[in-house]
């Protein structure tokens, strides 16, 4: 056992009594719960130094209702400390003097709203709706200037002290819109310095900087604007544009703006760095769809319009799959990725031996064969499952987002395609270059009758290259499932953009394919913003046109005698 | 002498236009003056499904012009009919006048929807009927003299061409979803009245328009002929077999693509001017890649490089699609794929080319 490791363990032995104790009195808690079902727990770390003994909400309320000034002011602490998620709403209710007592045995406690001359009533415990006022017989529980003061801390704690960390960064945010005291501050600094999760602890520095901001000594509002000026969070830039424009000295306006300015330029950074994110994610998605396109037309010249149905391939694939397997969403996409290749691949084999083979040097006329293969796809798709979409699951490990900062995140599925994408791409050089098989392909592209005098059998690399390329067409639908709808007609979205990319990027340059992807991904969600999703997309297809024009040969032309075949 | 040149040379041509003749007088007569139970009675549905017949035919054979004759294949021509078509509809939508939905004396009704007050600048001047007319020849005509020019002078050829052409249609597409674009966007533009006074209801109009669809088609015809049986048609064809050669020998190749090929777009959009008033409606599916490749199977389906070709391919393909459709619409796509596969396969030359070998077989036994 090394040292880390014995670290760990002492570490372990000093919380097992206090875990065991908190679980032992959870169990106890359990036991004495009353019917509504509501649980309530940890409700002994921070005992108040009252004569009011701790215990759930549910307990607490009953005594609230028949309590002196005194004991009240107690109670609320105690309910406070009672870490009931619904604690902070009874005390709102209790500071806005909207709880209200019904004097039963026990007695009950509710919370009318505000609204309307017949406001709802709801029970303070539990939430759940009792009526209207006029149908109960209720006494508002009255509190004085002294318990108000008190009130506005203890509510700020009762909504830190939720073990949600979501909760409680919107508890620290919802507290930024209100005016903080001096207690309520130190409350946020004493839990910024405990805090373990970074996000909470970020809202919860820039709630006390934020609080800082309205103190008397221009000094202090100063350090509390160097404070924000570390914060990404909205409230920390609305305040100090506020700040910037109306503060009464000068120099804290300086100081404000600078600041402000600075912030700007780190969220305009990070605005930039997540459409780069996105564009290169649109990017991916054009690459797989256009890398086997480069396979079949830009290394063989066979215009394959049915490309898209062989992506819809791929996807359905991952679908089928799926329905297989249904225990096992998490797998099943990466059985997914080898299942679609055969399948698209071998429907590729079948595609040239069948049609392809007998048009070869007839361009335009491959464009119409494969035109009619898409077609006959398409229908046979349709008829075979549904004209409708089918769902297909992505796996918990692809769902969710990395939350880099308040301003940038990047969800995991577009993450792991980018990836995907990427792996793809080497994978496909390294077959092109590395293996005997790329050898005998690239052979045969640049001269057929010298690669058929020293024996390749060109036929059968032209069969099994229009699979490599119909194959990674399939594991492109993979990929695609996991973003769009997996429909009938999921290809032909694809088709126009596949190979303008390839065209874009030069015939016959892998290389091409991906710088001209990733290109026009990345030129798409800069124009987005201004021309909207689909202006943008036309402002791009006009752009490559353009582009074609003025060099027909792509952006990577080939050059020397590959060129002239 | 020009008779001789546009017809006696042209058997297949003969009988296209003796038939298109035939049909411009047997539509009225069978629909108008024959009893409803009589046997050759046409019913009004059946006029207007010649009418769009000889439409698209129109339109195959603007495609044969360019991809028969000069090797361009377009498979945006779709475009060049949709443009002629939304030309015409916004002259329609301005005869409207108030008795739209809203009854605004000048906005359409989509206008009135979208809360515009005032007529966009590019819907002046679409109440006038000459104008209108001017327009359905300019507006495809411009746009395909800009984009030849574009692509010809840069000797953008072949399947790159046609990728680009896919991308144009794909485009206008997108753009004419749009309801800022102020045409209706998804809907496209609908609920016709009337047409230089007629109602567009009537038996009568939809009558004479599926005539003036035949007339003009042949009239077409006989263009299309005279363009490619003159001197000009011979260097068209020259610039097919070998494109280098003939610029080689000092022809500007350019020049010679870029004439032809506006000249068939402004073909394509008189199809597209009087399909509209038949089909009474247009939308932006018209210009769907998809639509624009079915069309040039049309013309593979005939024959390319003959004209009557384009029109035999056009009239048999989509009597084929309405029947399909009728009787068994889901394997309707199975059958025009099909159809895609084998003719490129077998049928290079189309039904024309199999009615030709057929007849050089019987010759020769």
């Amino acid at each position: 056992m090394n040292s880390m490791e014995r670290k760990r363990f002492r570490h372990l032995r000093l919380w097992a009594p206090i875990l065991l104790l908190w679980s032992l009195a959870s169990v106890l808690h359990a036991q004495d719960q009353q019917p509504d079902g509501e649980d309530a727990d940890t409700a002994m770390i921070e005992s108040a130094p009252t004569d009011v003994e701790p215990g759930t909400l549910a307990e607490l309320l009953p005594l609230l209702a028949k309590s002196n000034l005194r004991e009240r002011a107690q109670l609320a602490d105690a309910i406070a400390t009672a870490g009931h998620p619904r604690s902070a709403a009874v005390l709102a209710a209790l500071l806005k003097g909207q709880l209200h007592s019904i004097p039963d045995d026990p007695p009950r406690v509710v919370i009318v709203s505000a609204v309307g001359n017949d406001p709802d009533v709801v029970d303070a415990a539990t939430g759940e709706p009792l009526g209207r006022a006029s149908g109960v017989d209720s006494k508002r529980i009255p509190v004085n200037n002294l318990m108000r003061r008190q009130l506005r801390t203890l509510i700020a704690r009762a909504s830190l002290d939720v073990a949600d960390p979501a909760a409680r960064e919107a508890a620290v945010r919802e507290l930024m819109g209100s005016d903080i005291d001096d207690d309520v501050r130190r409350l946020l600094m004493e839990r910024a310095a405990v805090e373990d999760n970074a996000t909470v602890r970020e809202a919860l520095v820039t709630a006390v900087a934020l609080a800082k901001l309205g103190n008397e000594d221009p000094l202090v509002r100063i350090e509390a604007i160097r404070n924000l000026e570390g914060s990404l969070l909205s409230e920390a830039r609305a305040s100090l544009a506020r700040i910037a424009a109306n503060d009464p000295d000068p120099s804290v306006r300086k100081v404000a703006a600078s600041a402000l300015q600075s912030v700007q330029a780190r969220v305009n950074f990070y605005r930039f760095l997540e459409n780069v994110f996105f564009g290169l994610s649109l990017g991916s998605v054009l690459l797989l769809a256009a890398i086997g396109l480069a396979i079949t037309f830009g290394v063989m010249g066979v215009i394959n319009m049915a490309h898209g149905e062989l992506i819809m391939l791929g996807a359905y694939t991952t679908w089928g799959i799926q329905q297989l397997l249904p225990g096992y969403i998490d797998i099943s996409v990466l059985i997914a990725i080898p299942a679609a290749f055969l399948v698209a691949g071998t429907v590729g084999v079948a595609i040239e031996r069948g049609v392809i083979r007998f048009l070869y040097g007839r361009p335009l006329e491959t464009l119409l064969a494969t035109f009619g293969l898409s077609l006959i796809l398409q229908q046979t798709v349709r008829s075979l499952f549904s004209p409708l979409n089918r769902s297909v699951s992505s796996p918990s490990w692809m769902s969710g987002s990395l939350q880099i900062n308040p301003v940038l995140s990047i969800t995991y599925n577009r993450l792991y395609i980018l990836i995907f994408g990427l792996m793809v791409f080497a994978a496909l050089v390294t077959v092109l270059k590395r293996t005997d098989m790329g050898l005998k392909l690239r052979a045969v592209s640049q001269n057929r009758t010298m690669s058929r005098a020293v024996g390749v059998r060109a036929s059968w690399v032209d069969a099994l290259t229009f699979g490599l390329g119909a194959g990674i067409a399939g594991v492109a639908g993979v990929a695609l499932s996991q973003l769009t709808n997996v429909g009938p007609n999921l290809g032909q979205a694809y088709i126009i953009d596949s190979f303008l990319v390839v065209v874009f990027g030069g015939v016959g340059n892998l290389w091409g394919t991906l710088v001209g992807a990733m290109g026009l991904g990345i030129v798409n969600k800069f124009l987005e913003p201004y021309a909207g999703a689909v202006l943008a997309k036309i402002v791009v297809l006009v752009l490559v046109i353009l582009f074609i024009q003025k060099r027909p040969r792509g952006l990577f032309p080939q050059k020397g005698r590959a060129a002239e075949g | 002498m020009l008779t001789r040149r546009l017809l006696l040379s042209d058997p297949g041509g003969m009988v296209i236009i003796g038939l298109l003749l035939a049909l411009a007088i047997a539509i009225p007569v069978c629909n108008l003056m024959l009893p409803s139970d009589s046997m050759f009675y046409m019913s009004t549905y059946m006029v207007t499904l010649l009418g769009k017949f000889l439409c698209f035919a129109l339109l195959a054979l603007a495609v044969d012009l360019i991809w028969g004759y000069c090797g361009i294949l377009s498979l945006g021509h779709g475009a060049f009919f949709g443009l002629g078509g939304y030309v015409m509809g916004m002259y329609l939508m301005r005869q409207i006048g108030t008795r739209g939905v809203y009854g605004h004396p000048e906005l359409p009704d989509f206008m009135v929807f979208l809360n515009w007050d005032v007529l966009p600048w590019y819907w002046q001047g679409f109440d006038m009927f000459w104008f209108a007319m001017l327009m359905v020849l300019l507006v495809p005509g411009v746009l395909a003299l800009i984009f030849g020019w574009l692509a010809f002078r840069s000797r953008v050829t072949g399947v790159y061409f046609a990728i680009i052409t896919q991308a144009l249609t794909y485009a206008l597409m997108l753009a004419f979803f749009r309801n800022e674009m102020g045409f209706g966007g998804n809907n496209g533009l609908t609920d016709f009245r009337e047409i230089i006074g007629f109602s567009i209801q009537a038996r009568t109009t939809r009558v004479g328009l599926a005539v003036l669809s035949a007339v003009v088609l042949a009239l077409a015809y006989l263009a299309c002929r005279f363009v490619v049986t003159s001197r000009l048609g011979k260097v068209i064809m020259a610039v097919r077999d070998a494109e280098d050669r003939t610029r080689f020998s000092g022809y500007r190749v350019e020049h010679y693509k870029l004439w032809l090929f506006v000249f068939s777009s402004m073909l394509a959009g008189i199809a597209g001017a009087l399909y509209v008033p038949q089909v009474g409606i247009i939308n932006p599916g018209e210009f769907s890649p998809l639509n624009s490749i079915e069309l040039v199977v049309w013309v593979a389906t005939g024959g390319r490089g003959t004209l009557y070709g384009a029109i035999t391919g056009a009239f048999a393909v989509n009597y084929a699609k309405t029947w399909f459709t009728t009787a068994y619409p889901e394997i309707w796509l199975f059958a025009l794929g099909t159809l895609f596969v084998l003719v490129t396969i077998f049928l290079p030359r189309g039904l024309v080319g199999l009615f030709r070998r057929w007849k050089k077989q019987e010759s020769g036994q």
